[in-house]
């Protein structure tokens, strides 16, 4: 275990925040991408089927 | 062979498809490397275990930097140009840049607190970055305001032209105003080695793996923008017929 010493709290709480951010940053990036693409597949393939 | 030809967005999502695996395989493995490698480097003499928080901090701020500059390389391209990408590609990186900005801020004050004695002071890099990061703030509302794509991309190039002040005060503030209590530049080509490589080459891998980290994140996003242009464009194009 990686000993922080006195100023454990301000490292974790960095390292914390930031991984938070980003991860939910990459997370709705992903989900938009994928919701854009069946959106627009849906419309194609209707479209294909009248 | 010409660059232009990106500006296709057909030609960019064939492109960005082969690319893509590529810079989120490199994103990855060198933004968790570099993240974990100085996570594990040993204390600072004098900053104790808070120096863990400059693999972190200076990748943020540099990329929270560099992509208003890209934002505003991408704005005037479509400003001059009319390139539809080029305005997606600067809408796709602004909500990237106002994360890295509040990471910067965040892990700023997080740092400043036991060093400075505060979490926060009006100093100039840090009230350029706070700035900076409403000026993303109003870059992405303003984008969502306007109805019209061609408007929204006019109206928010100027804006990123106004914001490229404080984009470029933000990275050059601490040199031409001395009262402020942020230190210069962390890594310095002109001034010499100002860090152990025992930070250094952790805090260089981070730095590209950010770098890195943002390109996969611009093309993913830029693709979202390019399938929901097409989508708009095809059922307005129904609703005519």
């Amino acid at each position: 275990m990686i000993d922080l010493g006195k100023y454990a709290f301000a490292v974790v709480a960095s390292y914390g925040v930031s991984l938070a951010l980003l991860g939910g940053l990459i997370w709705q990036t992903v989900a938009a991408n994928a919701r854009a693409r069946r959106a627009l597949e849906d419309h194609e393939k209707g479209k294909k089927n009248g | 062979m010409s660059i232009w030809e990106y500006a296709n967005p057909a030609k960019f999502m064939r492109t960005t498809d082969r690319l893509l695996p590529w810079v989120v395989g490199g994103a990855v493995l060198l933004s968790v490397t570099g993240v974990v490698w100085g996570f594990l480097t040993p204390d600072d003499f004098r900053q104790g275990s808070t120096v863990k928080i400059v693999f972190l901090h200076v990748p943020a701020a540099m990329m929270a930097i560099n992509i208003w500059v890209m934002m505003l390389v991408a704005s005037l391209i479509w400003i001059i140009r009319r390139h539809h990408v080029s305005a997606l590609a600067a809408k796709a990186a602004a909500p990237i840049g106002a994360v890295m900005t509040l990471i910067a801020l965040a892990t700023g004050a997080l740092w400043g607190q036991p060093m400075w004695g505060t979490w926060w002071e009006w100093d100039p890099r840090l009230t350029s970055f706070l700035i900076l990061f409403l000026f993303y703030l109003g870059y992405i509302a303003l984008w969502a305001a306007i109805d019209d794509p061609d408007s929204a991309a006019d109206l928010t190039g100027v804006l990123c032209l106004v914001g490229s002040v404080f984009a470029l005060l933000s990275r050059y503030a601490v040199l031409f105003w001395n009262q402020g209590l942020h230190q210069g530049a962390s890594l310095s080509v002109q001034s010499g080695e100002r860090m152990s490589h025992v930070y250094r080459y952790p805090l260089y891998t981070a730095m590209v793996g950010f770098g890195l980290l943002f390109l996969a994140l611009l093309l993913i996003r830029t693709r979202t923008e390019i399938r929901r242009r097409r989508l708009a464009a095809l059922q307005a194009r129904e609703m005519r017929a």
